[in-house]
């Protein structure tokens, strides 16, 4: 058998990443290529591991909650709430509704920020220069409401185990409407410079298709989930903090393609704006923060508790043994397991559609390597 | 407008009242006793797991008699620990559609309990989205036991057992590709056991790769 050369070879392995703009962060991709065309990936992840579930062991449950914000850092309210509220579980603590809309109103601020931030860069990966920058400047008036609020931009911790640390400061609700008026017509701009944009369409119409069952095999949680057409979303089936009184609609996607999460997204983002202005409606004056003592110590148990965040579902199980150190907390990021979907969504297709799946997924890297 | 009523919401956060001092043995039997007091406005929430009753468990029971154990309920959410010999029929059965139709596997981990006998509780969260429930799956293994791998039956497993894997040490039956996720190939322990301190690393991988004496 004559010897083979690297000539005959037509498959080649190129490493995509730890540092590369369209990866979001330090996310290395493995590819094997025939050409353009991808046979195969292999995604390698590690790199921002900083043990944040052992930290959890070694620090006390309120000690804990800032951490928290540092894994998924573009969406630090929801994973704060998220916390907070196993927690309050695990202690069966009732918390003031002055406090629950509180927390509605930032979390889908917060939603709006990373679906924002997540639309600049995904149509910059694209080759659609302009959106970054209107989205960064409306991301910017959200931010500005977080540092009015808790002084962070954002890692926040905004919210206690309990409730509140702060009461809302003069003009919130004034400050909040205002963005919500004047963030509703941009999202409507943001859709005439792509939805039908033509280059748009043939970068992101057919790419990364995922089936409902595919999606459902595989775990993925989210705008990827309900962009394959599962109506899905944990604030309307197992509804936390006020969201069964707040009147709002679940988009889903028919195609299950990188076009129809695109406009999952979007059409969440006003939905989000929706839950906002009814949730400052209802805010009234009365207590922010529940009975919990000054030294948490819950009883011997485990609870999990789940949240839709803005990138799928965040659950966190906490595991007590009645001292006031948590036994274990667990985090279920919904960035690492929906990035698990990767390398069958990108098989078959061409090494540009690598970049437009990975900023579909909308991963965060410091939530996948916690 | 602004007048939501401050009472604990039907729906929301509000949990099961509280029972007083739970009996192991009677299943089911609700107490009315609470309900005599003169004033429990705020019911007070259950302190510790009670025994679980539900069709589901009876029917699990029937079917794989012996490879059920400890059902218990805390917070809505139901728990049973399964033999390691049962897992893969049991789970093959709860995602069939007659077994609820738990089709998404939520979530795979691991607790580390060095002191007993069998030291990890290999922890699986179920999600029904037919009947919207979840369910909580339990097995115990020892440290030299292999766990079979449910990849086959949710392949969203694959990764989350290979964190399990990095993280626990613990070994999987079936996993078509267990290796390490989040830590280096190449590193030793396993930093999720409780006998690994906070402070502790791989120092001579460290002095290997990074050149430095502490990752600190």
């Amino acid at each position: 058998m004559a010897e083979t050369t690297y000539l005959d070879a037509s498959e080649l392995v190129i490493n995509m990443g730890p540092q590369h703009p369209a990866t979001h962060g330090v996310l290395r991709v493995k590819l094997k290529l025939d050409g353009e065309k991808v046979l195969g990936s292999e995604a390698i992840i590690g790199y921002l591991h900083r043990g944040v579930e052992k930290i959890a062991e070694n620090r006390s449950y309120a000690q804990f909650a800032p951490y928290v914000d540092r894994m998924d850092y573009v969406a630090a309210v929801t994973n704060g709430m998220g916390y907070v509220e196993a927690v309050e579980k695990l202690l069966g603590v009732e918390v003031p509704a002055r406090a629950q809309y509180t927390r509605m109103i930032l979390a889908e601020l917060q939603r709006i920020a990373s679906h924002l931030l997540w639309l600049g860069t995904h149509a910059l990966d694209l080759g659609a220069m302009t959106p970054v920058f209107y989205t960064f400047r409306e991301r910017e008036e959200i931010l500005k409401i977080f540092e009015n609020y808790c002084g962070a931009r954002l890692t926040t911790h905004a919210f206690r185990i309990g409730g509140l640390l702060y009461d809302l400061y003069d003009g919130f609700e004034k400050e909040v409407l205002r963005f919500c008026d004047y963030v509703g017509p941009k999202i409507g701009e943001y859709g005439t410079l792509l939805t039908t944009n033509r280059i748009w369409l043939r970068r992101t119409q057919g790419v990364g298709v995922l089936s409902a069952e595919d999606a459902i095999a595989l775990g993925v949680t989210g705008p990827v989930l309900r962009g394959s057409g599962v109506r899905w979303d944990i604030r309307k089936v197992q509804p936390y903090e006020a969201y069964d009184k707040v009147d709002f609609m679940v988009p889903i996607g028919e195609h299950g393609d990188t076009y129809d999460r695109y406009l999952v997204r979007m059409e969440e983002m006003r939905q989000s704006v929706r839950i906002v202005r009814q949730s400052v409606e209802r805010l009234a004056p009365g207590p922010i923060m529940g009975k919990v003592g000054k030294i948490i110590k819950p009883p011997a148990a485990e609870v999990y508790h789940s949240i839709e965040a803005p990138k799928g579902e965040l659950g966190y199980f906490v595991v007590s043994d009645g001292s006031t150190f948590p036994y274990r907390v667990r985090v279920r990021p919904p960035s690492f397991v929906n990035l698990q979907a990767l390398d069958p969504m990108i098989r078959g297709h061409l090494i540009a559609d690598v970049v437009a799946v990975i900023g579909t997924l909308d991963i965060v890297l410091g939530e996948v390597d916690r | 407008m602004a007048d939501e009523p401050k009472v604990p919401p039907p729906g929301g956060a509000s949990e099961t009242p509280a029972k007083p001092a739970p009996a192991e043995g009677g299943a089911g039997a609700p107490p009315p006793k609470a309900a005599a007091l003169p004033k429990p406005p705020a019911a007070k929430p259950a302190v510790k797991p009670e025994p679980w009753s539900s069709p589901l468990l009876d029917e699990l029971q029937r079917k794989f008699p012996g490879a059920l154990s400890d059902g218990v309920i805390f917070r809505n959410l139901p728990s049973i620990t399964v033999t390691k010999e049962a897992l893969l029929v049991v789970c093959e059965f709860l995602k069939s559609e007659e077994g609820g139709g738990y089709a998404l596997l939520t979530d795979e981990t691991a607790v580390d309990y060095p002191k007993r006998e069998k030291r990890f509780e290999i922890v699986y969260h179920l999600y029904s989205f037919q009947r919207n429930d979840r369910l909580r799956l339990k097995v115990l293994v020892g440290e030299s036991e292999a766990v079979p791998s449910v990849a086959g039956i949710w392949p969203t497993a694959n990764w989350l057992e290979r964190e399990v894997y990095d993280m626990f040490g613990v070994q999987y039956e079936g996993h078509p590709d267990l290796k390490r996720i989040l830590l280096p190939d190449g590193w030793t322990g396993h930093p999720l056991r409780k006998d690994y301190d906070i402070l502790k690393q791989d120092d001579a991988w460290v002095q290997a790769n990074l050149g430095i004496k502490s990752g600190q």
